[in-house]
């Protein structure tokens, strides 16, 4: 286990220089720098930036496992989170690249004519990116103690430190490149122990192919883990449990989400032309999907190396890394009937394991008895997944407050200097707030996690798209739009997540009976965003029409010569 | 008059080239929804019936399959908007 710590610190403490090393090269001298990198970012440098902002902490660490306790529903993260990169390179990127500005609230300003629709956005930006940080913050922290044994806050602060430094330093510049290096070493990590695992197991080295392979014994792999599922009495591993209506529902707002997540709208004005756009999107998820298509196969791996390894054992005969992982309490036994045998099953009542999810990921080169510089490279795989997150969406918020409400609504005349100061304070400002929530999480950090996306849904994706596609779509409609499916989600979810109507947490199980259509609030977002297209063509209906330069605009807009650079 | 003229003229050239860009756009999302809301989730059940290896098929769609198809439709689309780009000469620089 020594020897363990001593590569984690070599790692860690390696890793950590190349970002700070990073941040001292690429300060940014403009608030051009500090918004979009100068506009002059390569597509492949995007397209892995991109990567890296979007998967997060729970990307890297809670996915698989997660899906290795849902099975085939587990489809609804992998499908939902990157069939989104379709519509956003098809719908939202070349033409929101074309529009040349700075944020989102940026184009929803202009595009509708308003500052109340700008403010509207802003709302929206700040609410979804806060929401989404404290998990990141808080993830950092986990990683920290987990590996190097500090306290979950000094692993936050520590965090703050690195994500302050190169956020505040370089902005979205300093932001792009440490990200770029962050990719290659979270997927590096990801795949390495996966590839290793398959090999065990399989025999074959690539581990999308290895989950539907056979393993030492000759049977299939997904076969012999429903097998065992059944056996326990949990549903078959193929075959989930949610209803077809949900698993759609929750697909499509995660597909639609994530088109609206503005710290993924904003890395593609990072590039040079429309053309590189389209072509980083494209890349983007390329570079996701090799992550994305690895975690179900790792989820296979670790679930039947779990049951087969500690089910029906001897608790005093399991190997070293289950008492490693019991002291960090994510592996918890209890002797319920006294037989010093491991009972693992569904039912809660002969139960005798708890499983933290995260551990499939943590523990895996581990249980797979891999080297000690493998463990090492999963944590510093975990803080690049962590911090990258965390400073693509903490640019988000500095750039609402400085360029969105301080330049554009309540002081115009402000000098570039003066924006650029203000863009810096905002930043510190933000991660002191993030960080405060990484100490201090608020209860429902997960349960939010579904409301960011569902907002991204309800809010901005129809707004954007209508702005784009349909060029008689007035403020009017827009606004209400937004208001009405931001409302709806906002609503939905405290009803059905909190139970805030009916006497609170306790209540949520009973409520389960009257969900609308029988989808859950995770899956909402689909009707509030469904909601906020016909409100909005509604209303557009009776209220005056776009006026002439609008249209004009939207009209260049579709068009990509003339792209120019990205300005004020 | 005459330029009265060509600005009809280029605002004709755009709307071809936005219908285009459209029917490229429904042909792609088609295939995108096909892909995973079809195979991965409302007809997976019966395309669970074949199994490919040692993947029941649907499953393989819900969880695979569909992500490489993502990533195919992205480039196909920058493809033809490259090819249209040019056709129309409105690529950039």
């Amino acid at each position: 286990m020594e020897n363990v710590q001593i590569w984690t610190y070599v790692l860690v403490g390696i890793t950590f220089s190349v970002y700070i090393g990073i941040a001292i090269w690429s300060r940014a001298g403009s608030t051009k720098e500090f918004y979009v990198a100068g506009g002059g970012v390569s597509p492949l440098a995007n397209g892995m930036a991109t990567a890296a902002d979007w998967m997060s902490a729970a990307s890297f660490i809670s996915m698989a496992g997660l899906i290795s306790f849902m099975g085939y529903d587990g489809a609804v993260y992998l499908m939902g989170w990157t069939g989104g990169y379709v519509l956003l390179a098809l719908l939202l990127a070349p033409y929101l690249r074309k529009f040349g500005k700075f944020t989102v609230p940026d184009f929803i300003g202009e595009r509708y004519y308003s500052n109340t629709a700008r403010i509207v956005a802003v709302l929206c930006a700040l609410l979804v990116s806060f929401t989404y940080v404290a998990g990141q913050m808080r993830g950092v922290g986990v990683v920290f103690s987990r590996f190097l044994e500090v306290d979950i806050n000094t692993g936050v602060v520590i965090g703050m430190v690195i994500v302050l430094f190169y956020a505040v330093l370089g902005g979205m510049k300093g932001i792009t490149y440490t990200q770029v290096a962050q990719y290659c070493i979270l997927i590096f990590a990801f795949m390495v122990p996966a590839i290793f695992i398959s090999i065990q197991m399989t025999g074959n080295p690539i581990p999308q192919l290895g989950m539907g392979s056979k393993g030492t014994d000759g049977v299939y792999l997904l076969e012999k883990l429903n097998g065992l599922s059944a056996q326990l009495g949990f549903a078959e591993y193929t075959q989930g449990t949610k209803s077809v209506i949900d698993v759609f529902a929750i697909t499509a707002a995660l597909m639609v989400g994530t088109a609206g997540l503005p710290h993924v709208i904003v890395r593609f004005f990072t590039v040079k032309r429309v053309r590189d756009a389209r072509k980083s999107a494209g890349l983007a998820l390329l570079f996701i999907a090799i992550l994305y298509t690895t975690a179900p196969a790792v989820a296979v791996f670790a679930r039947t190396n779990l049951i087969n390894t500690v089910s029906g054992k001897e608790y005093s005969r399991l190997p070293e890394w289950f008492s490693n992982w019991e002291k960090t309490g994510l592996l918890a036994f209890e002797d319920k009937n006294g037989d010093g045998l491991v009972h693992y099953a569904a039912d809660p009542q002969q139960n005798e394991l708890h499983v933290d999810r995260d551990i499939m990921v943590l523990a895996n080169p581990e249980i797979a008895a891999l080297p000690a510089w493998v463990i090492a490279l999963v944590a510093a795989g975990g803080l690049a997944a962590a911090l990258s997150t965390a400073a693509g969406l903490l640019l988000v918020i500095s750039a609402s407050v400085s360029h969105d409400l301080i330049k554009k609504v309540f002081n115009p005349n402000i000098t570039e200097k003066q924006e650029l100061i203000a863009a810096r304070i905002s930043a510190i400002g933000a991660v002191c707030v993030a960080g405060y929530f990484g100490i201090n999480p608020p209860g429902f950090v997960a349960a939010v996690v579904a409301l960011a996306f569902g907002l991204g849904a309800a809010s901005f994706f129809p707004a954007i798209v209508l702005g784009i596609f349909y060029k008689k779509m007035n403020k009017e409609g827009a606004i209400t739009g937004m208001v009405v499916g931001t409302s709806l989600m906002l609503f939905y979810m405290l009803k059905f997540k909190f139970g805030l109507f009916d006497g609170g947490k306790i209540a949520v199980e009973g409520l389960k009976s009257q969900w609308w259509f029988g989808i859950s609030p995770e899956g909402f977002g689909t009707i509030a965003m469904l909601v906020n297209f016909t409100v909005s063509l509604v209303v557009n209906r009776f209220t005056k029409d776009v006026p002439e330069n609008v249209q004009a605009m939207v009209e260049n807009i579709r068009i990509p010569s003339g792209a120019g650079e990205a300005t004020h | 008059m005459s330029t009265e003229k060509s600005q009809t003229k280029a605002a004709e050239k755009a709307a071809r080239y936005w219908k285009t860009n459209l029917r490229y756009l429904a042909i792609l999302l088609s295939i995108w929804f096909v892909v995973s809301y079809g195979a991965g989730i409302l007809f997976r059940e019966s395309l669970d019936t074949i199994e490919i290896g040692g993947f029941p098929l649907g499953f393989w769609f819900a969880q695979q399959g569909s992500i490489y198809v993502f990533v195919i439709l992205i480039f196909v689309y920058v493809r033809w908007m490259n090819r249209l780009d040019s056709q129309y000469g409105f690529e950039e620089d």
